[in-house]
């Protein structure tokens, strides 16, 4: 890993100052995407501002009819949390289905949600939620902050301080794994919501996490699996690489997105 | 570089390191404990794995400048005196081990999910120990025996905590 310069800013305003202040500053969430991009020289940051030490950063909340997650909130602490296992079961169930246990203790929501890799499992929840992300400077709608394979709407020292999820009526995720990275090759996330229904596929995608319309239609209707007869996607859209084809991964759409509306609670 | 200070496997270590010291080079390198082991370095095989207040974690993921005050366990740090820890003992009986490389952060992995199910009140079934391990790669022994000793193991580490109820 080449050297860098490491911060452990006490609140947001001091990290993105350091961020605003560094040549090439990168924020350090769980550092478990980060750390090993840097290891490969994929990375080099040249000041890395964790955000470990702003206390409340990992609080999770619900009222209102909203679940507050903190950014540093860590995917272990989200899948064990009584609160959103009270509030959006399957967010908790999908938290704890992200890599393996140590990646868990570290990984955090915010870096994760940051990064938007096309394989991730959280993308879909916030999408299929219609979250909001909260950053230092703004609130953006979940339909407009991913915009891309490892592209998002956060602009230059802008930092995630918290996702707001609405709270669905139910809702189910299931991921098939790449048997050897344990990523998504393709994971469904569904929401029966006071709008509608709402479905976003990860792992699947060319353009990373996205909406299934045809399948949300068909859900809106009946919100159960047989109501997705016929319902597919574009396998033009789709990923094609050595662990599956385009064709393969739409069909496996079609067969998680039945599999997380069986399953939703 | 930044001045660092923290508890490994009971004792105070403090030193200066450049920022970019992973925890698994301080471990090995600076405090010579060498039983944490690297073998991908890329994340993914858990030879490292170490406890960071109270959590598992790979050491080769985590920098050492961001745990300052933490409180560290490593594999040197499982057993008593002389005594080895049950989940050592488990390996040893069991045959859960070849070559050795992957063990002591199977060790610590096991030590963790078997503390972890056991806050909760949950069991910890075979199946569940070996969706545990998807972090712990191991080249030599097909994984039966490490389940077996994780399983044996879980019994002799709630054997005290009944016995006080
Ligand atoms: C072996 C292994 C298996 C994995 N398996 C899965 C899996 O199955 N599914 C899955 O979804 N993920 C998986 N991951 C990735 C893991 O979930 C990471 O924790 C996550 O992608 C990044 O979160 P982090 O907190 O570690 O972020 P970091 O690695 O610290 O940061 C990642 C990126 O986000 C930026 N960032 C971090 N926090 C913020 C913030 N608050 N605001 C703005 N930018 C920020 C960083 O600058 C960096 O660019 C795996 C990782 C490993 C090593
Ligand atoms: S050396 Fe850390 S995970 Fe392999
Ligand atoms: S005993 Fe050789 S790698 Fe596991």
């Amino acid at each position: 890993m080449y050297q860098t310069k490491y911060h452990k800013p006490a609140s947001v305003d001091e990290a993105v100052a350091a961020l605003s202040s560094a040549e090439d500053g990168k924020v350090l969430g769980g550092g478990q995407t980060l750390l090993p991009t840097m290891k490969q020289h994929l990375a080099a940051p040249t000041d890395l501002v964790d955000l470990r030490g702003i206390a409340g950063m990992d609080a999770i909340s619900a009222a209102d009819g909203v679940l507050t997650i903190g950014a540093g909130a860590r995917h272990a602490d989200v899948a064990a949390s009584a609160t959103v296992r009270e509030a959006i079961p399957a967010l908790a169930c999908l938290a704890g289905g992200i890599g393996d246990p140590a990646v868990r203790s570290m990984g955090t929501i915010g870096g994760s949600v940051a990064n938007n890799d096309p394989a991730a499992d959280y993308p879909a929840a916030v999408l299929g939620l219609g979250a909001t992300v909260v950053t230092n400077s703004r609130e953006i709608a979940a339909d407009d902050f991913f915009e891309g394979m490892f592209s998002t709407a956060l602009g230059e020292d802008e930092i995630i301080t918290a996702i707001k999820f609405p709270i669905p009526s139910s809702a189910g995720y299931t991921k098939f794994p790449n048997p050897a990275s344990r990523y998504a090759m393709v994971g469904v996330f569904v929401a029966q919501t006071g709008g509608g229904a709402r479905v976003a596929v990860t792992g699947a995608g060319q353009d990373g996490v996205f909406r299934a319309e045809m399948m949300e239609n068909a859900l809106s209707s009946s919100f159960e699996a047989g109501a997705l007869d016929g319902a597919t996607v574009d396998s033009r859209g789709m990923l094609s690489d050595i662990h599956g084809t385009a064709e393969y991964r739409a069909h496996l759409v079609s067969v998680m997105a039945k599999r997380a509306v069986d399953s939703a609670v | 570089m930044t001045q660092i200070k923290m508890t490994v496997n009971g004792k105070s270590a403090s030193a200066d390191v450049p920022d970019n010291t992973l925890l698994s080079e301080f471990l090995r390198e600076n405090l010579r404990l060498t039983g944490t082991h690297v073998g991908c370095d890329t994340s993914q095989c858990g030879a490292c794995v170490v406890h960071v207040d109270g959590r598992a974690v790979k050491s080769c993921t985590v920098l050492a400048a961001s745990l300052d005050g933490a409180d560290v366990t490593t594999i040197e740090g499982v057993a008593n005196g002389k005594e080895l820890h049950p989940m050592q003992a488990a390996f040893k009986k069991h045959h859960g081990l070849q070559c050795g490389f992957c063990t002591p952060g199977m060790i610590m992995s096991g030590i963790d999910m078997v503390s972890r199910y056991q806050a909760e009140g949950q069991a910890l079934t075979e199946d569940a120990i070996r969706h545990e391990l998807e972090g712990n790669i191991c080249r030599c022994t097909g994984y039966h025996n490490i389940v077996k000793a994780i399983e044996d193991a879980a019994d002799q580490m709630s054997a005290p905590a009944q016995a006080a109820e």
